[in-house]
């Protein structure tokens, strides 16, 4: 659903991806998983044209990502934030802005429950929402556009460890039943072998491997990989 | 403005206006004297500013008052022109004093800002409202359109300094309307918003307490003058007007204008916003 070819970015003169080959394949989780300062982020936000790269090709479906109008791209790839902010207003009017900006019907209910909250949660204050419920939220809300993909950076990084467990399960519920593309970027090694179907390890601005996850995880063939995976551990 | 016979009458009067003579600045001068010396005792570290201050502050308004002659007697609309020209400049270069990034793009954004916002008020003011005669008369249209000038001014800088503020601290907010695709100008309306109420909330308040906290610097002038209250009350009216119009168009030019170069043609929110 998504090719790189040698995609770069920079900051300054320091290159935060450094010739980014990667394929990721329809309707699956692909966890993309690398020490801090690899690129993650930064890969991940190239993916919805959050950031554009210095050189390279990014396509989606495709076709190149530039040729979509970008506000038409990211209704159709959205992305939740690490730390997720809530508009003012309700929960539903977080959703509404979402679906009016998509021009797609509002079924809060329908969403709530995909991202795993009681459909009680409408009426709250979204601004007054704990940590986890408000990355649910931020879910729904992504859903609201109707969305081919869904792009997570490290969502569960600032939730407690059963609020994460949940979290995940529930992305990985999502994925399955509407088969959503599904690409998350984590640190925690265990999210991305319990969640994920793909995983891809990166370094350094660089893909030091990719394969299916439990292939991966069992018998990386890269010593890179090895190392990250046993450190990780 | 058409003022009626029976308030005419007791306009027209103009009472004597006590001259200052040099000898009396002197005198004005011993207050400044109070504040050197308080400076001093205190050790506040400001008795060499109050110096340089007076000094420059009798330069520039002698200055001020010799350009002023000059003009009046010159009684030329292209002199006037280039007098508002300059006053409009200098307030463009002193709103932007406060900003540390694009300074040059807000430079150009605030003297635009304030040419438009300024411009039309003054244009209207004398041409409609009190329908100055000859229409370039520097008697009015230096004064007023320095008011104006001065309150845009304030207006536009505040207006840039909270938007460029609210930009940083609502990146989160603005990233996330965008990624959801929405428009920059949807995505960054939170941060407008809060800019142009920083920007309107002193001409609120100015129009409210107007009268009761102070009395304004024109209206008082006017009343030292001779003029009667009641005319310079209305004088206070057009100003109060006038600088409320200014102020809040130029915020908003500078504030929409400016909004725009946070973002990329791709719709991308600057890393260095």
């Amino acid at each position: 659903m998504f090719t790189l070819q040698d995609v770069r970015r920079s900051e300054g003169d320091r290159p935060i991806l450094d010739g980014v080959d990667l394929e990721i394949a329809r309707g699956a989780v692909t966890a993309i998983v690398g020490p801090s300062g690899a690129g993650k982020t930064s890969l991940l936000r190239l993916l919805n044209r959050l950031d554009t790269p210095d050189s390279g090709d990014v396509h989606f479906d495709g076709r190149p990502i530039v040729d979509y109008p970008v506000r038409q791209l990211r209704r159709l790839v959205a992305f939740v934030f690490q730390a997720p902010v809530m508009f003012e207003g309700t929960v539903r009017d977080n959703l509404q802005i979402a679906a009016t900006l998509a021009q797609r019907p509002l079924d809060a209910n329908t969403l709530l429950r995909a991202a795993g909250l009681d459909t009680s949660y409408a009426d709250r204050d979204a601004t007054t929402l704990s940590g986890g419920e408000r990355q649910r939220v931020s879910i729904a809300r992504a859903l609201a556009t109707e969305p081919d993909a869904l792009l997570l950076d490290e969502p569960t990084a600032a939730l407690d460890p059963d609020v994460a467990d949940t979290l995940m399960a529930t992305i990985h519920t999502l994925s399955r039943d509407r088969g959503l593309t599904t690409v998350m970027v984590t640190h925690r090694l265990v999210e991305a072998r319990t969640a994920s179907t793909m995983t891809v390890v990166l370094d350094a601005g660089r893909v030091v491997e990719t394969g299916p996850t439990e292939t991966l995880f069992t018998n990386p063939s890269n010593s890179r990989t090895r190392a990250y995976l046993r450190v990780g551990e | 403005m058409t003022i009626p016979l029976s308030l005419q009458d007791s306009t027209t009067v103009m009472r004597q206006v006590v001259a200052v003579s040099w000898s009396d600045l002197a005198f004005a001068m011993a207050l400044i004297g109070v504040a050197i010396a308080i400076s001093a005792w205190q050790r506040v570290g400001l008795a060499r500013g109050f110096v340089i201050g007076a000094i420059r502050a009798v330069v520039q308004l002698t200055a001020v008052g010799y350009i002023l002659v000059y003009l009046f007697a010159a009684d030329r609309w292209y002199l006037v022109l280039l007098a508002l020209a300059v006053m409009l400049a200098a307030a463009a270069v002193t709103a932007v004093d406060r900003i540390k990034q694009q300074r040059r793009a807000v430079l150009w954004m605030c003297g635009v800002a304030l040419f438009i916002g300024a411009g039309l008020t003054i244009a209207y003011v004398d041409g409609v409202v009190i329908a100055v005669h000859p229409w370039y008369n520097p008697r009015y249209l230096i004064p007023l359109f320095g008011m104006i000038v001065s309150n845009a001014m304030n207006s536009a800088a505040l207006a840039a300094e909270r938007l460029s503020s609210e930009m940083k601290a609502r990146r989160g907010e603005v990233e996330s309307y965008l990624a959801l695709g929405a428009p920059p100008a949807r995505a960054a309306h939170g941060a407008v918003r809060a800019a142009l109420t920083a920007a309107f909330l002193p001409a609120v308040n100015s129009l409210a307490v107007v009268g009761l906290v102070s009395l304004p610097g024109m209206m008082t002038g006017q009343i030292l003058a001779g003029a009667s209250p009641l005319l310079a009350v209305r004088y206070q009216i057009v100003v109060m007007c006038m600088l409320t119009g200014a102020m809040t168009m130029s915020a908003t030019i500078v504030v929409l204008w400016y909004r725009n170069s946070f973002f990329t043609a791709s719709e991308q929110l600057r890393r260095d916003a």
